[in-house]
């Protein structure tokens, strides 16, 4: 299998802007940054992010990149409110926009893709774990590619859903792209929306609608991706094609 | 740079300091891996040490059980930013591997090998003099697949990625061979004081 080179080179600190901030459910938001220096990164790569007081105390986390390697003019991270999350609670109740962050980055080399490496791919994102797919769908759109794409992701709710309608307009092209959404604690509202947790019924007639799938990303919370992953395994899918990342703890 | 409106949790008193820059503590095991858990059954789990492709030993569940067991407390941290305090682990010394093989360290490189095909390096002076072990229980308790177990390296004074979850074995290289994540950006030493994240770091 090819993995999309990511050249290791030296990714200094760099201080962004926030230029726009956006509500995208009611614990996530999202947040673009211009960087002085426009970084080349693939989809599915992480941000670093540094918070400085002014006694000199740090503190850092790791972002996944929502938006598309070809606009890396202005990238957008997806945080999440943890409820104890230093970092994540600063983004929510102090960043405005004109705020300056340092930054580093784009990191990471495995759970990454590209058009280059073809498909078919089947991207499984639980919750604010959409994030890095989300990066990768918007890079094929914005390559034009008609690389089989299946993506399957839960919410608690429709507003949890994050980039539903943009994800809804990109099923709605008819180019090879495909999205299966089910929300986990409310009856389905809508008739693209099935209700229940992502389970292997789900994962068969997904696995059973598409040619057997090169890639499959999974991300999301650890008990959500071990879950799925296990249940992958159980269908028959070799571990080589399943890369996971998970979130916090 | 200071960032604006960020007051922090204030710095630790000088010389006191566990924790080493950029990360912060939790009480949780947060859990992280490339694929999925792999199925590693105890009948067929076997460790080989090798030298270059050269099998010198290797031993099933039962023989390497039998090995001299030794207990550490250590903090370890994740270059995914969290550390942990006072992890207690229990397994078998690289120095009572080597021993128990006959083998003196031919090379001053070691490859560790998982069940996943994942790989990582580490220098051999970092596994021995008690600093690196084959670790088989974690908190009194057989270590939980998710976290590596049946067996995993514990080399708590690196970047934890470098402590291997489902190790397999360990190979003598005849150079420093870069393993999984070390191929994919990640720095080649791993030291969290030296805040050795990423290859250029």
């Amino acid at each position: 299998m090819t993995e999309s080179a990511v050249p290791a080179r030296k990714r200094p600190w760099q201080t962004a802007r926030v230029v726009a901030i956006e509500s995208l459910s009611p614990r996530i938001k999202g947040f673009h940054f211009a960087l002085p220096d426009t970084p080349t990164f693939v989809a599915g790569q992480h941000i670093d992010v540094r918070l400085v007081a002014p006694d000199g105390y740090e503190a850092q986390r790791s972002y996944s990149i929502a938006s598309a390697p070809e606009h890396a003019e202005r990238i957008e991270l997806a945080i999440e409110r943890l409820d104890d999350g230093e970092v994540s609670s600063f983004f929510h109740d102090v960043v405005q926009v004109g705020d300056e962050i340092e930054l580093r980055g784009p990191l990471g080399g495995h759970f990454v893709w590209s058009v280059r490496d073809g498909g078919p791919v089947l991207l499984i994102g639980g919750g604010s774990g959409v994030v890095p797919l989300m990066s990768m769908v918007r890079h094929r759109a914005a390559q034009a590619s008609t690389v089989p794409v299946t993506l399957v992701t839960s919410g608690r709710t429709a507003a949890d859903l994050i980039y539903l309608d943009e994800l809804r307009r990109l099923d709605a092209n008819g180019d090879g792209f495909t999205l299966k959404a089910r929300v986990t604690r409310e009856a389905a509202t809508a008739s693209d929306l099935g209700a229940g947790r992502i389970d292997r019924p789900l994962l068969e007639s997904v696995l059973n609608e598409m040619t057997e799938p090169s890639f499959i990303f999974v991300c999301g919370s650890n008990p959500f991706v071990g879950t799925v992953a296990d249940l992958l395994l159980d269908l028959g899918l070799a571990p080589g094609r399943i890369r996971t990342e998970r979130y916090g703890g | 740079m200071a960032t604006r409106g960020f007051s922090g949790k204030g710095l630790p008193p000088a010389g006191q300091n566990r924790l080493p820059p950029g990360q912060y503590t939790t009480h949780d095991f947060p859990v992280l891996s490339a694929g999925p858990t792999p199925r590693v059954a105890l009948d067929t789990w076997r460790f080989t040490l090798r030298v270059g492709p050269k099998p010198v030993k290797q031993w099933t569940w039962e023989e390497f059980n039998r090995l001299p067991m030794t207990g550490v407390t250590r903090d370890i941290h994740c270059v995914t930013k969290w550390s942990k305090y006072d992890t207690a682990w229990e397994g078998v010394l690289v120095d009572d591997i080597l021993a128990d093989a006959g083998l003196e360290a031919p090379t001053p490189w070691v490859l560790a090998h998982s069940f996943d095909d994942y790989t990582t390096n580490v220098p051999f002076a970092d596994l021995a003099g008690g600093r690196g072990m084959v670790a088989l229980r974690y908190a009194g308790q057989p270590i939980d697949a998710d976290h590596g177990g049946p067996a995993r390296l514990l080399v708590p004074h690196l970047y934890f990625w470098k402590s291997a979850k489902w190790v397999n074995g360990l190979q003598f290289t005849q150079r420093d061979e870069a393993g999984f994540w070390e191929l994919r950006g990640y720095h080649m030493y791993g030291d969290p004081w030296r805040e050795q994240r990423y290859s250029g770091d």
